[in-house]
């Protein structure tokens, strides 16, 4: 009898179903990341989920731990009441850049700033995809959306959010780091980084987010590769990738390992 | 059990923690931040959770989050709060969770000011939020009643899986009563197996409002007004006052509804036979019982802290089979009995 060595497959907490996301998209990409990271701490049991409004609105059909759907922008407001109701659940939020950075900022920074023992997955490509793709915070100047069809005027429409800078500034937070998904180093760095911020939040050390510089072929109307050539080389120079904000104890939570 | 005396908002508080209330999320407005301010103090020392929030908006996704995950759970604000709650009530009633939410009204509109109002009998008894639904409205007129109805609320909140309010107004929220509570309830989680509490040895749950596609929306929303049907039909309150030989009839409900007590014994006196109505539930209305008392009766004359609001849902009751007069006062004026026995003195 042969030796066969199973070496990969769909992680258990990713449900069995086919996703809605247009081909190219990350949003295929983080989900898998986030249920192989469930897996392999075992807490796919005791995780709750709260998805967003926008393209990931359906997030709940793609991963086999509970679920629940949030009101635009007040995910992390939700996660807060779950999480102090039953302090043993991991709560994580998963949402994009229109639902966390627009309609959402007041939640987001206070849920940060209380320093909430809750994960945030942040998706940033620059648009509002299930609308349409008009202007999100985080679009870049001079990009062209369906709302800023002459390009983002900084003039009248400001300037994008970076979020991981402005959420690092809390003393709530403990964990904030920008990562991508354009290639398959970058891929590891994001699943590890997703799992540090899982165990930030297992070991109580306060809130945890984790931004996934991404990308949106179809309403940036692009091929998927064209798309990852974009956010490398104008995405990532507004967005810069790395760890924002570390608190001291997360060092230590690394060391163990 | 000895009576205590206590202020109205402290008693809504003392009230929800006795009903086994395991968490409560607020933010201050007058005229109850004594709601909150109760809850901070008390909800810590047993073991309970409590977060001032960052918004109303906030208060209320966090009380949906803790009633997702199976937790009874309350918020109180004011009417300008309440109005910025109504996104949170419109998902929680289509998520088919449990909430107790406590309005004790200004008045309005706008940022109005901070006197007792009845002005959000509309946004309380139709519907508020945005889609086809009717919280659950209790109108308690003493403080000794709102610590009953707030235990009540918890219950019709856990029985239907349904938001449940209580329509309170700056008067209730600050006056100061001799009141009897219950005993504590220990916070119970009885069997929730829609909760969110992990997918441990069974298949996940989800808790969401979106229904995409028309048949799925239509079956949710066939089910809620089914349900609404079962409350109509088994929850419809009321009390009257000094009916039994009644010509004229006041209706009314809380602060104003004990204005009116005063009045009807005050015409009483001058031999005036009147008698008062009083809704407990607001929604469900008490249509039916208003409808038989208009067989009997000569005229209505409905009382309310604002323009006439419930002065519609009697009319719908009556049919206008029977005259019905309106005296309302605005923007927080809080009229006497003697101005109201002056209404009924014109009714003669």
């Amino acid at each position: 009898m042969s030796e066969e060595k199973l070496v990969f497959s769909r992680p258990k907490s990713l449900s069995d179903v086919p996703t809605h996301y247009c081909p190219g998209c990350f949003h295929g990409i983080v989900h898998r990341v986030i249920a192989e990271v469930l897996d392999e701490l075992g807490i796919r049991e005791r995780t709750v989920g709260i998805a967003p409004v926008g393209c990931s609105v359906l997030a709940y059909n793609y991963f086999e731990c509970d679920f629940a759907e949030a009101a635009h922008g007040r995910a992390p407001a939700m996660a807060t009441g779950l999480k102090r109701v039953r302090p043993d659940l991991i709560v994580f939020t998963y949402q994009g850049d229109g639902d966390l950075a627009a309609i959402g900022t007041n939640e987001l920074i206070h849920a940060a700033t209380r320093g909430e023992k809750i994960t945030t997955i942040f998706i940033n490509n620059a648009i509002y995809g299930m609308t349409g793709g008009q202007m999100a915070p985080t679009t870049l100047p001079g990009q062209v959306t369906t709302s800023t069809p002459y390009g983002r005027d900084v003039k009248l429409a400001g300037w994008p959010v970076r979020v991981c800078e402005l959420v690092s500034t809390l003393t709530g937070a403990a964990y904030v780091v920008r990562r991508t998904a354009i290639n398959p180093k970058e891929v590891r760095r994001l699943k590890q980084a997703i799992k540090t911020a899982f165990q930030v939040q297992m070991a109580g050390l306060g809130y945890s987010l984790v931004e996934v510089v991404s990308n949106c072929p179809t309403n940036w109307g692009m091929t998927p590769i064209e798309s990852i050539k974009w956010v490398e080389e104008n995405m990532l120079a507004y967005y810069p990738l790395g760890d924002y904000k570390v608190a001291e104890g997360v060092e230590e939570l690394l060391k163990k390992k | 059990m000895a009576k205590i005396l206590m202020k109205g908002n402290e008693a809504i508080a003392e009230a929800a923690i006795r009903a086994g209330c395991e968490a409560y999320f607020g933010y201050p407005i007058t005229p109850q931040s004594e709601v909150l301010e109760y809850m901070s103090r008390r909800m810590p020392e047993l073991g309970r959770a409590f977060v001032q929030a960052e918004s109303e908006l906030a208060a209320i996704n966090m009380v949906y989050g803790a009633a997702c995950g199976g937790a009874r759970v309350m918020t109180s604000t004011s009417s300008p709060g309440f109005s910025l709650m109504q996104e949170g009530i419109s998902y929680i009633i289509a998520s088919e969770v449990p909430a107790v939410v406590v309005n004790v009204m200004r008045g309005g509109p706008g940022l109005g000011n901070i006197q007792p109002s009845q002005a959000d009998y509309f946004q309380m008894t139709k519907g508020g939020g945005h889609g086809d639904y009717f919280p659950i409205v209790l109108a308690p007129s003493t403080v000794q009643e709102t610590v009953d109805l707030v235990i009540l609320a918890f219950d019709l909140a856990d029985k239907y899986r349904w938001v449940v309010e209580i329509i309170a107004d700056g008067m209730i929220g600050q006056i100061m009563e001799p009141v009897e509570l219950p005993p504590m309830k220990e916070p119970e989680r009885p069997p929730r197996p829609w909760a969110l509490t992990g997918a441990k040895g069974r298949p996940k749950n989800i808790i969401t409002s979106l229904y995409l596609g028309a048949q799925n929306l239509e079956r949710l929303n066939l089910r809620l007004q089914e349900r609404l049907r079962e409350i109509v039909a088994n929850e419809v309150r009321y009390d009257t006052f000094m009916l039994d030989d009644a010509e004229i009839v006041l209706v009314a409900y809380g602060t104003a509804a004990r204005i009116c007590q005063t009045a009807i014994t005050l015409a009483r006196q001058e031999g005036i036979k009147v008698g008062l109505f009083r809704p407990i539930t607001v929604f469900p209305f008490p249509y039916d019982e208003l409808d038989k008392l208009a067989d009997r009766v000569r005229e209505f004359l409905v009382v309310e802290l604002n323009a006439g609001q419930a002065l519609e849902d009697v009319r719908l009751a009556i049919h206008d089979r029977k005259p019905i007069r309106f005296f309302g006062k605005l923007g927080g004026v809080v009229p006497l009995p003697e101005d109201i026995l002056e209404e009924i003195k014109k009714l003669q």
